[in-house]
């Protein structure tokens, strides 16, 4: 039995990065670090969150972000349950806050929730008593994409403060480029934001990036390039003329990568869209590409998550 | 009905800019006298009010209620609207005409009319639809609905879009010499959108609608005015270009009025963050610099009224959500206080802010209400200015308790309120 430090979390539910602060950050991203060593080992399987159960409730199509936090609670020895609860239903059948309660009534330890609207994790959170994790809201926030992407970053470059990065693409749609832009202003990183006008929100400069609609520009001397997911789903009517067209200005490829620094890494939060935003040349580039890498982050970061969450301000001691 | 005889009362009536210490005889429900009541036109037998300094105005005008009868009666009854507009001091209403079935028919009309009768506590008045069913295209029948009593047409909250239809209708109207009241916004533009575009929507993920889709619309509607001399009424003025749109209008002669609503004055777009549901408003909630112009708007008379667009909504449709959530807000009871604030800020004369909800509603409407005139309607409140007191959704007499003011301390409380001369409603403190 080995004996760890109390860890101060002062959160009780992790909804976006907006109200975490450096020591915060700072703190998921060393507990994750732990993780990931165990995560490469043969043995993954810890009982530090045993007999807890947590369910991933996510009422928008989800396999990545779904199978990284059932991995992640399972790993740490909880009971992990995904419900999928079809956006289209919803409206028609039980409200949202029906169905928090009657998952609150289960006597649950945590909630991942994902929801195709900003805000609705926050009002179900103010219904459960349980601790809820933000699993990406609507055009709001994916706190722990972007955690995950910090780790990434951090353990590449040593560092966060100081670099400067580039988030390309569909930042209007995006609850990755919120939560990302937050967080590396958090941790003092420059951030850019490149992107037709189309697809950025209004007034964005004021969330503290500088703003480029030419990806030459927009790359230049960069030390990551963020690639965002072209969100046709979520575009109601016309934002842009072809796919050909984004990908000929927006599309990532190794003439647009020359422009940034020589040991600039590309990142994309996934699912991809080979020939859409970026270059399959790019995305498998091994030199280049840190997309595995952050599928990887993503199960320690959550990890830290659930176990800062549900073991916060107890002594951390290993059953 | 007895007589009633206020004495000791602050006299105020913007109509004839009066402000005096005084008394008010009220004898069938009509005003008798103002100021000085010589003692032999009392009659032996007047309830006399002491009014201890209170100040005594016409009852409000609200010019933009939403009724939820017919059709949600469980959100709000005709009845219960009643009883909280004149807890505000409200003695005369509008009610707009998107209910269930939408008030498209004469005979429609004269069910509102009949029902709010029936109620006995208010006078409820009601706008038609300007086009059958509120589709937007097919103009409904102004003259007959006009003859019936209907006040005004127009399409409630949704803005008519279709720019022929527009100047039909105006056209149309003005050969009944009929009002149109049209909330100006440009739908594509707005489509989808859930808050003003901007920094605080951009932050929360909340699709915008552009401040410009208020101006693009009114400005093609003044041009429709112009060419058709037709009386309009832009209803709810939320944006800085909005208020100057109107004033250039005015200047030119144009036939053109405007109204706005407590929370464009009161609030702007931060009160939406942290997804407040109860802010969620239709307009949107706009910037400060939107805020202040619509109060130097009313300050130079560009904004002729100010209206509740009390617009009473089930909390199953607001705790939901932000984007799912149904716009509106309550307002009977918060039209009075709100408007005294513009007062007690030092924004407005006391008069210039009581012109807002009487006298300019009243001239609007063509109603001989909303003054202090011998042989006019009884229709009075009586408040106390400076009572301070806190926005409470448990304090409301509201069913629904969508407010977008909770805790928020305002100052002034209507006291008593007489609908043709007869006591509708007094506060117990």
């Amino acid at each position: 039995m080995s004996k760890l430090p109390v860890l101060h979390f002062p959160h009780r539910h992790l909804l976006g990065i907006d109200g975490l602060d450096a020591a915060d950050i700072a703190l998921i991203l060393d507990l994750a670090e732990t993780y990931i060593e165990q995560n490469r080992a043969d043995d993954k399987k810890r009982t530090l969150l045993r007999g807890r159960t947590i369910i991933n409730l996510f009422f928008e199509n989800s396999t990545r972000t779904r199978t990284s936090f059932e991995l992640a609670g399972k790993r740490l020895g909880a009971d992990v349950i995904n419900m999928s609860v079809a956006s289209t239903s919803v409206k028609k059948g039980e409200t949202l806050l029906d169905t928090a309660l009657t998952l609150n009534a289960m006597h649950l330890d945590a909630l991942v929730v994902r929801h195709p609207e900003s805000g609705a994790v926050k009002l179900l959170a103010e219904a459960v008593n349980c601790a809820v994790i933000n699993g990406g809201d609507g055009s709001h926030e994916h706190p722990t994409q972007a955690l995950l992407d910090a780790l990434t970053i951090r353990r590449r470059k040593g560092r966060l403060h100081g670099l400067t990065v580039a988030i390309c693409g569909d930042v209007l749609h995006s609850r990755v480029a919120r939560s990302n832009i937050a967080l590396l202003n958090i941790m003092g990183a420059h951030v850019r934001v490149v992107g037709p006008r189309t697809l950025l929100p209004a007034q964005i400069s004021r969330m503290g990036v500088e703003v480029f609609h030419d990806m030459a520009r927009g790359l230049a001397d960069v030390d990551i390039i963020m690639m965002l997911r072209l969100q046709t789903e979520r575009m109601h009517g016309s934002f842009l003329p072809s796919i050909r067209e984004y990908f000929h200005f927006y599309g990532l490829d190794h003439n647009k990568i020359a422009r940034a620094r020589p040991d600039a890494l590309v990142m994309h939060p996934g699912p991809i869209n080979r020939g859409v935003e970026i270059d399959s040349a790019v995305a498998d580039d091994l030199d280049r590409s840190l997309i595995r890498e952050q599928v990887e982050m993503g199960v320690a970061v959550r990890m830290a998550c659930l176990d800062l969450l549900l073991r916060a301000n107890t002594p951390m001691t290993e059953h | 009905m007895p007589a009633t005889l206020f004495s000791n009362a602050r006299l105020l009536d913007p109509w004839t800019h009066l402000d005096q210490v005084g008394e008010l005889l009220a004898i069938d429900g009509r005003i008798a006298a103002i100021g000085a009541v010589p003692s032999s036109q009392i009659p032996a037998d007047a309830i006399r009010v002491d009014c201890r300094g209170n100040c005594l105005a016409p009852g409000l005008v609200d010019m933009r209620v939403h009724l939820r009868e017919p059709g949600q009666e469980h959100v709000e009854t005709i009845e219960g609207t009643s009883r909280m507009a004149v807890a505000g001091g409200i003695t005369s209403l509008v009610g707009l005409p998107d209910t269930t079935p939408v008030i498209d028919d004469v005979s429609l009309v004269e069910f509102v009319t009949r029902r709010a009768r029936k109620a006995g506590l208010v006078n409820i008045y009601t706008y038609a639809a300007a086009t059958k069913g509120l589709d937007g295209s097919t103009l409904s029948e102004l003259g007959l609905m006009a003859a019936a009593g209907a006040l005004g047409f127009t399409d409630g909250t949704a803005p008519i879009a279709d720019s022929l239809v527009m100047r039909r209708l105006l056209s149309y109207a003005r050969t009944f010499d009929q009002l149109v009241i049209q909330r100006p916004e440009d739908p594509r533009l707005a489509e989808g959108g859930a808050a003003t575009e901007g920094e605080v929507a951009s932050r929360l993920g909340i699709p915008g609608i552009p401040a410009a889709a208020e101006l693009i619309l009114l400005e093609r509607d003044l041009r429709l005015v112009e060419l058709t001399g037709g009386r309009y009424h832009a209803s709810l003025i939320s944006t800085a270009a909005a208020v100057q749109a109107i004033a250039t209008a005015k200047t030119r002669g144009l036939p053109v009025t405007c109204d706005t609503a407590p929370p464009y004055f009161t609030l702007n777009e931060s009160a939406i963050d942290g997804y407040s549901t109860d802010a969620r408003l239709s307009p949107p909630l706009r910037s400060e610099n939107d805020r202040k112009a619509i109060i130097e708007g009313l300050k130079n008379g560009t904004i002729d009224a100010i209206t509740s667009d009390h617009a009473p909504v089930d909390q199953d449709e607001k705790r939901v959500p932000f984007i799912a959530a149904t716009p509106g807000a309550i307002g009977l009871e918060t039209l009075l206080p709100l408007v005294l604030g513009l007062y007690h800020r030092g924004e407005m004369s006391i008069l210039a802010a009581l012109r807002a909800v009487t006298q300019a509603p009243a001239q609007i409407l063509r109603l001989p209400v909303g003054r202090l005139a011998i042989d006019s309607a009884a229709d009075l409140v009586l408040f106390d200015l400076d009572m301070p007191w806190r926005v409470g959704r448990s304090r409301l007499r509201a069913a629904a308790t969508n407010t977008p003011f909770e805790a928020l301390p305002v100052q002034g409380k209507a006291l008593k309120t007489f609908v043709a001369g007869r006591l509708v409603f007094g506060f117990d403190a």
